[in-house]
């Protein structure tokens, strides 16, 4: 077997590693557009929001200290206590569902009924909020973040391929348990949507709210609901960069790897993201290893967002979008 | 009665009216934003420099140093903004802290008058002072940093890298193909084998660039980064079991952030550096004195000694420093920015001044002119320790191939001048 062939294996496994930590990013998108029709601008920085303040409860960090201290004038910044990961992910996914509640009784419920393009509007606002409170709230210091998932070569498989192939693979356990976590994260969301009865209220409201409203179903109870469970996945996508990069601003900016696989698998399918994601991780990968070098690199980015196109001219829904019939 | 309005309206002016006799520093920083975490130490520091000289000193020259700082967010039409909204204030230098943001100053900054410090960043060929009359780049470059980095590895190889084989992992960015040029000239004078790797912002996901450098087992990797794209490189490079010793980041990649997150992983990587780094300088305890103790620290007072921190502290000092020397040669305290400008081009920073200073070796010694705005061009090595979580100094501030960079500058400056319609000074 060449050399050039193995290498594209290699990168082709890697491609659909990072395509399952793009896809984990484009499911939170998909859970609010799917039930509400909105498309959350804010879920990049709710990621960022959600690791953010993980970090700052693991560290038994005081929220707001620098504010506090300000106006005050202390010097506390930590409460002197670490609270372990599991506790911590626990508490935040408390802080979420507050969060989502907060975003449904202030933003949200003001503004049913209107456009789509002014509900769009509304998360860029929440967005910008989210930041700054996140920053005035946690600190714009790079945080470390180790909730002790395992990171860098699996070993394992680098002996095995060498075996086979007289060349050992990269894998990243970290890109491992990704993995796993999304494939149990999609099979929890599949199963919460199907076999309970707040997951099939939340597939009525997704198909008709009128209909949904007429048989007792609490729109805002099942909003909050949405919000919190894309808020769980943001925290997990949020655990997930934040491992590999440390926790910091630039997190929230990983959306924009989200875009490209909701345009290919469809902003209303949890398998299109999924799908999507491994589409277009491993179409940049290989794009990158085959065609980068002749053009000076760097095609990632933009490869993403044209491999999507293509996609979109022959499916504007989507992959495993639902075709829209518009009938006169 | 009317003596007695007039004193108290007059009086109430004097108290109401600005504090005519300030000497102003805006500090164009970046406390917010994807790159804040780079922005705090170094405004932190360059706010406490400032407020130690008032504090301790009285000021400079016995005139009170007051900084303005407007928040640009790493952004450069704020950037922009920022410098009209501050230029009225008497403004004696800028320090753009972008390199976008000092492309689009340098014609406006000329035009008013006013001059700019950009170490470590900005124009490379505005040290040449003959085209760049009001911007600053000494003590180093991005182009004396590549060069830098080539002559360390000249150093560890008894002065022979031929057929060593070196990839440049960089920001696809213009701040990241700086180096370039520099590095592709030195592969021939020097025979070792350049490969470019160029890296989409933000880098938050570098796979590719990471497992070709795998595949193609270079010699030696130079990180020239900024923001996440550090974190992200220093982990990638442990997740491969690069020898972090054959790693080595420019001075935007080499803060205390940039590997921390990647854990004992990161242990041994280097940075290049025109700075010193540590608060192992008396001029610290003075800070903490003067500045922390009561209270006045921009920041919390717990980035004294850190690398961006120093590099702020280090900014002020050669702004105070050359505001001095303004002083001095135009025989007023109150100085203006064409002053300042002046005293800049007449900035000599010796080794006793430093020690004086409290920052003995805090970086090299240099002077400036009329035809060089950038200094000799020495930088030095930093390694991290992980285990004690600390940078230190493992070269000291050595000269860089200034023939290579010297053509270069011309060149690029020539470009400018013919460009932007400039006459050549300095004859």
């Amino acid at each position: 077997m060449s050399d050039q062939l193995i290498f594209a294996m290699e990168v082709t496994l890697n491609g659909l590693m990072a395509g399952v930590l793009y896809a984990l990013v484009a499911l939170g998108f998909v859970l609010i557009y799917k039930a509400s029709g909105i498309f959350n601008y804010a879920q990049g920085v709710m990621a960022l929001f959600a690791a953010m303040t993980l970090v700052g409860i693991m560290n038994g960090q005081v929220p707001f200290s620098h504010l506090i201290n300000a106006m005050f004038g202390g010097h506390t910044t930590h409460f002197g206590w670490t609270v372990p990961s599991l506790v911590a992910i626990l508490m935040t996914v408390g802080v979420m569902v507050v969060l989502a509640w907060l975003v449904q009784v202030l933003v949200m419920k003001h503004l049913v009924g209107q456009e789509p393009i002014i509900l769009f509007m509304a998360t860029i606002g929440l967005a910008y909020f989210l930041e700054g409170v996140a920053d005035l709230m946690w600190g714009s210091e790079i945080k470390t973040l180790d909730v002790g998932l395992p990171q860098g070569i699996n070993l394992w498989i680098d002996e095995t391929t060498f075996g086979i192939f007289g060349y050992g693979f990269f894998i990243d356990n970290l890109d491992i348990v990704a993995t796993v976590i999304a494939a149990l994260l999609v099979t929890g969301l599949v199963l919460f949507s199907q076999y309970t009865k707040q997951g099939r209220a939340m597939r009525a409201v997704a198909d008709d709210h009128q209909a949904a409203l007429s048989v007792g179903i609490s729109l805002n109870f099942i909003w909050v609901l949405v919000w919190s469970v894309a808020g769980f996945v943001a925290l997990v996508a949020g655990i997930m960069w934040g491992t590999k990069s440390g926790v910091q601003f630039s997190l929230s900016l990983i959306a924009l790897k989200a875009l490209p696989v909701l345009m290919l698998g469809g902003f209303t399918s949890i398998p299109g993201a999924i799908v999507g994601g491994l589409i277009i991780g491993v179409g940049e990968k290989l794009f990158e290893f085959l065609i980068g070098p002749m053009v000076g690199g760097a095609t990632e980015n933009w490869f993403a967002y044209v491999l999507a196109l293509i996609f979109l001219v022959f499916r504007p829904q989507g992959l495993f979008g639902e075709k829209i019939i518009e009938r006169v | 009665m009317k003596l007695k309005l007039t004193t108290l309206a007059l009086g109430a002016l004097m108290m109401a009216g600005p504090a005519m006799a300030d000497l102003v520093f805006p500090d164009l920083s970046y406390r917010t934003g994807p790159y804040a975490a780079g922005g705090i130490p170094f405004s932190d520091g360059y706010n406490d420099y400032f407020t130690l000289i008032n504090e301790r000193d009285g000021g400079i020259g016995g005139v009170k140093a007051r900084v303005v700082e407007c928040e640009t967010g790493y952004n450069t039409e704020k950037g922009v903004e920022c410098y009209e909204s501050t230029k009225g204030e008497g403004a004696l230098v800028y320090q753009p802290l972008s390199t976008g943001i000092t492309y689009q100053l340098i014609p406006k900054a000329t035009a008013d008058g006013i001059p700019m410090h950009t170490m470590g960043y900005g124009r490379t060929s505005a040290a040449n002072g003959k085209v760049f009359s009001n911007v600053f780049n000494y003590p180093a470059n991005y182009w004396d940093g590549a060069s830098g980095v080539v002559n360390y590895l000249l150093e560890e190889n008894a002065g022979d890298i031929k057929g060593k084989k070196l990839a440049l992992v960089y920001h696809n960015s213009a701040y990241g193909k700086e180096p370039i040029r520099t590095l592709e000239e030195l592969s021939k004078k020097h025979g070792f084998e350049l490969s470019l790797l160029p890296v989409d912002h933000p880098g938050q996901e570098q796979k590719s660039q990471w497992l070709q450098i795998r595949r193609d087992r270079p010699d030696y990797v130079v990180m020239w980064g900024w923001g996440v794209m550090n974190q992200v490189g220093v982990q990638e490079a442990a997740n491969i079991r690069f020898p972090m010793e054959n790693f080595i980041g420019v001075w935007w990649s080499g803060a205390e952030h940039d590997v921390i997150p990647a854990g004992a992983k990161a242990d041994g990587y280097k940075a290049i550096t025109f700075h010193n780094v540590g608060r192992d300088f008396p001029v610290f305890d003075d800070v903490q004195t003067y500045v922390v103790d009561k209270g006045l620290a921009a920041g919390a007072g717990d980035q004294i000694g850190n690398v961006l921190y120093n590099r702020g502290f280090y900014a002020a000092m050669l702004a105070v420093e050359a505001a001095k020397k303004a002083q001095e040669i135009h025989g007023v305290a109150d100085i203006d920015a064409g002053m300042m400008r002046d005293g800049m081009e007449a900035l000599e920073i010796t080794q006793e001044l430093m020690t004086e200073l409290g920052m003995p070796s805090f970086g090299p010694s240099f002077s400036v002119s009329c035809e060089n705005h950038g200094g000799p061009g020495l930088v030095g090595m930093t390694q991290w320790d992980a285990d004690t979580q600390t940078w230190s100094m493992i070269s000291g501030f050595n000269p860089t191939d200034v023939d290579v960079i010297g053509a270069l500058v011309a060149e690029d400056s020539a470009s400018y001048a013919a460009e932007a319609n400039i006459e050549e000074r300095c004859n």
